[in-house]
């Protein structure tokens, strides 16, 4: 089991907005093994992206328990974890691909794809190599011009910066991977790429969760589905 | 760059229940936290709200009326700012912590050289060649971008930028563990913040740096900090992962800041 979810409720208190609480997640109880991909259907609004960033911990959920097996073995349970135990979960652990890309000032398409793996390396400028050699690999496969790779992505289309996103969280081999509608403004030909590069991952066992708003990409990739309605309060 | 090996199993700063009253006025209370060794924590708030109080207090530069401010020493214990004799502090200062100011006439000597400026530390600490003085503060400038060729112009003859930078090669020459920053990208045009927060970004991280920023700038936190606290009033409401604060935050006051500003 690389993630488990118990009894995970997520409600969200807008105080300015005359104290008004909605009920987005209920009762969620899921579990993901190695080497499964996830894929979660069910209307926009349902919580689905909720669900993800619950699992990523950039939202806290309400009540309930999040258990991530880490990469060194571990069980790190998230609801009480402190931010050093969760910025070391997302370094080794979890992978998350959002669906924008938020730019850094200055640094070149390049760097940001190579960064997960250079901030690995530190110092070590043969391995700082090497990782520039992969950013560049998989650049190429996701048809990136080269010409583009030496700017910041700051400037690209949103195909591009969608592209550039998905290879800065895929580059690391990571056990666990969230994926966030991330062929959503990609031609054919790199939906295909980032189906191959899923299935990659599963094939090294990694355990998937991902929401595809293309529903033969969903299928494409899916091991399991589960529909998140069910997973929905009365308001 | 060697750097020793910190036993992880105790923070490098441990605050413990610190407050701190001007007269009738509590300008901080009861803040605690633990930072460890490379961790960037902001600290975000409006004017007033205590956040340079902390910064004040956690740096040893005022004692704070109760509570505990302890750092890791290089024997490996948590030793107590405030009972350090003063030789002990100004070494701390001078080698282990370092001090960005808002204001770059607070943090350099405008009369003298960029070179000087950046040997200062270094001089204090027992260096007095002058040769390689001058090639480590060559080395600086370039790395925090300053033309080498003005090593031997003041800081009075820099722009706002540059002076900026020249505080953080200043403070970062000894290698600090724990560097202390106040609002350092405020008062800078924005290409010009955009460039000394892509070097701030690069040097913590490089370096394996610990910091406490002092900001009012949430997009400053986003881009440099992993953590983060918010001020009101004096009181610490609301602290966890950068991203948790700013885009699922639980208090009023911090619902209230985020939706106050455009996508930070």
């Amino acid at each position: 089991m690389m993630l488990q979810l118990k009894k995970v409720t997520k409600q969200f208190t807008l105080h300015h907005q005359h104290g008004v609480q909605l009920n987005v997640l209920n009762n969620v109880d899921m579990s993901v093994s190695s080497g499964e991909c996830v894929v979660l259907d069910g209307p926009s609004g349902m919580g689905k992206s909720t669900l993800l960033k619950l699992i990523y911990a950039n939202y806290r959920a309400s009540s309930g328990e999040i258990e991530v097996r880490q990469a060194d073995g571990s069980t790190l349970e998230l609801t009480k974890a402190d931010p050093r135990e969760l910025v070391r979960m997302r370094r080794h652990t979890v992978g998350y691909v959002s669906q924008f890309l938020r730019v850094i000032p200055r640094v070149s398409a390049l760097d940001v794809v190579a960064e997960p793996l250079i901030e690995d390396v530190a110092h070590d400028i043969a391995a700082v190599e090497k990782a520039r050699e992969i950013a560049r690999a998989l650049l190429t496969r996701l048809r990136i011009p080269e010409r583009l790779w030496e700017l910041p992505p700051a400037t690209f289309s949103g195909g591009e910066q969608q592209r550039i996103n998905i290879a800065r969280n895929m580059i690391k081999p990571q056990p666990i991977l969230l994926l966030d509608e991330p062929t959503a403004s990609l031609d054919a030909a790199n939906t295909q790429t980032v189906i191959d590069l899923i299935h990659e991952a599963l094939a090294r066992g990694a355990a998937l969760v991902g929401i595809f708003h293309d529903a033969h990409v969903g299928k494409a990739v899916a091991t399991r589905h589960i529909d998140v309605t069910q997973f929905r309060s009365a308001q | 760059m060697t750097k020793l090996s910190v036993d992880t199993s105790k923070p490098l700063l441990r605050v413990a229940n610190i407050s701190k009253s001007y007269g009738s006025r509590v300008a901080l209370h009861e803040a605690s936290f633990d930072l460890w060794p490379g961790e960037v924590m902001a600290v975000v708030g409006e004017s007033g709200s205590g956040k340079t109080t902390l910064l004040n207090a956690i740096a040893g530069r005022q004692c704070p009326d109760t509570g505990l401010v302890e750092f890791l020493n290089r024997t490996n214990e948590l030793q107590n700012i405030y009972v350090m004799s003063e030789a002990q502090q100004r070494l701390l200062s001078r080698t282990e912590w370092g001090f960005v100011h808002q204001s770059s006439a607070d943090g350099l000597r405008m009369d003298v050289s960029a070179g000087a400026n950046i040997g200062e530390r270094l001089m204090s600490l027992g260096e007095r060649h002058y040769g390689r003085l001058r090639q480590t503060a060559e080395e600086w400038l370039k790395r925090v971008e300053i033309d080498p060729a003005r090593i031997d112009d003041t800081p009075r003859t820099f722009s706002g930028g540059m002076r900026q930078r020249l505080q953080i090669a200043r403070n970062l020459v000894t290698q600090p563990r724990l560097v202390f920053m106040d609002e350092p990208t405020s008062g800078l045009d924005v290409s010009v913040q955009a460039r000394l927060l892509d070097l701030l970004r690069q040097l913590t991280r490089q370096m394996q740096l610990a910091v406490v920023i002092v900001t009012h700038d949430l997009a400053v936190a986003r881009l440099l900090a992993h953590r983060m606290m918010v001020m009101q009033r004096g009181v610490v409401v609301e602290a966890g992962l950068t991203d948790q604060v700013l885009d699922d935050p639980q208090h009023p006051y911090t619902q209230l800041l985020v939706s106050s500003v455009l996508q930070p």
